[in-house]
């Protein structure tokens, strides 16, 4: 059976497409499914290095595209996990150096081979973008809580479903749940409001996310951190379970007074 | 005081109310700037439809987007020729 092609995308660059991508795939693989990661951002490729994979890069893309190789060789196979491989992107060429076509066609020999293929789209609207969309079935649009971000986040929403890529699927990035409480972040609900589109996941910012990145290991691996165990629920919703969202709001002492009192507040009132 | 206890216990609005009120008027200019080749198909779609029932002066038709503040809205002004007459007596019977 064919799997499906899902790009991850967002319009404003810096927002965690990447880490997004590198996550996804990896806690895929780690359920037994069969992963091949694509990284469609040429000449500012990164997918290579959040997941640890850099240095065992031999051709890319554009080698495939021009027939330098055949595709399973530019195929980078994670020695951590079984079947999750990376198609790393061309650092020394120019966006245009394949088409949409180019792209679709890969993304049809992929998907005989594997269950999903994650394609990590480049920030901006441009050939870069087209090219990330061309062969995708599916969209995954990530935004952070901001007021940029979120602007951006529904232009591409606009763009994908005039490339017939409707019903994306949303992933707020980033959320912290102390400048939530304080009413100096846009909620959850604030952002589905604003965007219209239904959401898939929310991560939390989250430091372990730096420190993942610095070693090239996706966060994913441990889920005893609180983005991890996020990451993984999103997985888990890819796969169709039922998973409700996490509650992001750690016990601190403040949080637990709050409650107390609006609890005592609403009783009060009853009375 | 009374401030810091209305931030404590999260009656204050804080800064997400600036964030989403600025969002949203921005999202509705810009979802609002229509290309214009999608202004001449909708011109021309206006046009088919109306035709079948008046007869229009097609040159004189206008279409427009306007926007003020949070709302927009789609100002035609269409001059009629005249009102055919077989839909006029099908919409009698």
């Amino acid at each position: 059976m064919a799997g499906k092609a899902i790009v991850v995308t967002s319009g404003k660059g810096g927002v965690g497409k990447t880490t997004t991508v590198a996550n996804l795939g990896t806690g895929l693989a780690l359920m037994g499914r069969r992963v091949c990661m694509v990284d469609a951002d040429i000449g500012l490729r990164n997918l290579d290095v959040v997941m640890g994979l850099e240095n065992r890069i031999v051709y890319d893309l554009v080698d495939v595209v021009e027939g330098h190789c055949k595709l399973r060789n530019a195929l980078i196979k994670d020695k951590r996990v079984e079947n999750l491989f990376l198609l790393p992107a061309a650092q020394t060429r120019e966006k245009d150096a394949i088409t949409p076509q180019q792209m679709k066609e890969i993304c049809e020999v992929l998907k005989e081979e594997f269950d999903y293929v994650l394609i990590d789209s480049p920030a901006g609207i441009e050939h870069g973008f087209r090219n990330a969309i061309a062969g995708a079935d599916e969209a995954l649009v990530v935004t952070t809580p901001e007021v940029s971000a979120v602007r951006d986040a529904d232009r591409i929403i606009g763009m994908l479903e005039a490339h017939e890529l409707g019903a994306p699927k949303l992933i707020i990035n980033r959320i912290r749940p102390d400048m939530v409480r304080r009413g100096d972040m846009m909620d959850i609900e604030d952002v589905i409001e604003i965007l219209a589109i239904t959401l898939i996941g929310v991560v939390p910012d989250d430091q372990d996310v730096i420190v993942a990145t610095n070693k090239g290991e996706p966060v994913v691996f441990d889920r005893r951190t609180r983005s991890g165990q996020a990451y993984h629920n999103i997985v888990r919703r890819l796969e169709g379970e039922d998973v409700p969202l996490m509650q992001l709001d750690n016990d601190g002492l403040v949080e637990r007074l709050r409650r107390l009192f609006n609890r005592d507040a609403r009783r009060r009132k009853a009375q | 005081m009374l401030e810091f206890f209305g931030r404590l216990f999260g009656r204050d609005e804080g800064s997400k109310k600036a964030a989403k009120d600025r969002l949203r008027l921005v999202l509705v200019h810009d979802r609002a700037s229509l290309s214009p080749q999608l202004l001449e198909s909708l011109k021309e779609d206006l046009i088919e439809t109306i035709s079948k029932y008046m007869e229009i002066d097609t040159e004189g038709l206008e279409v427009n987007l306007d926007q003020e503040e949070d709302t927009m809205a789609l100002v035609a002004s269409i001059p009629i020729r005249r009102v055919r007459r077989g839909v006029a007596a099908k919409a009698n019977s």
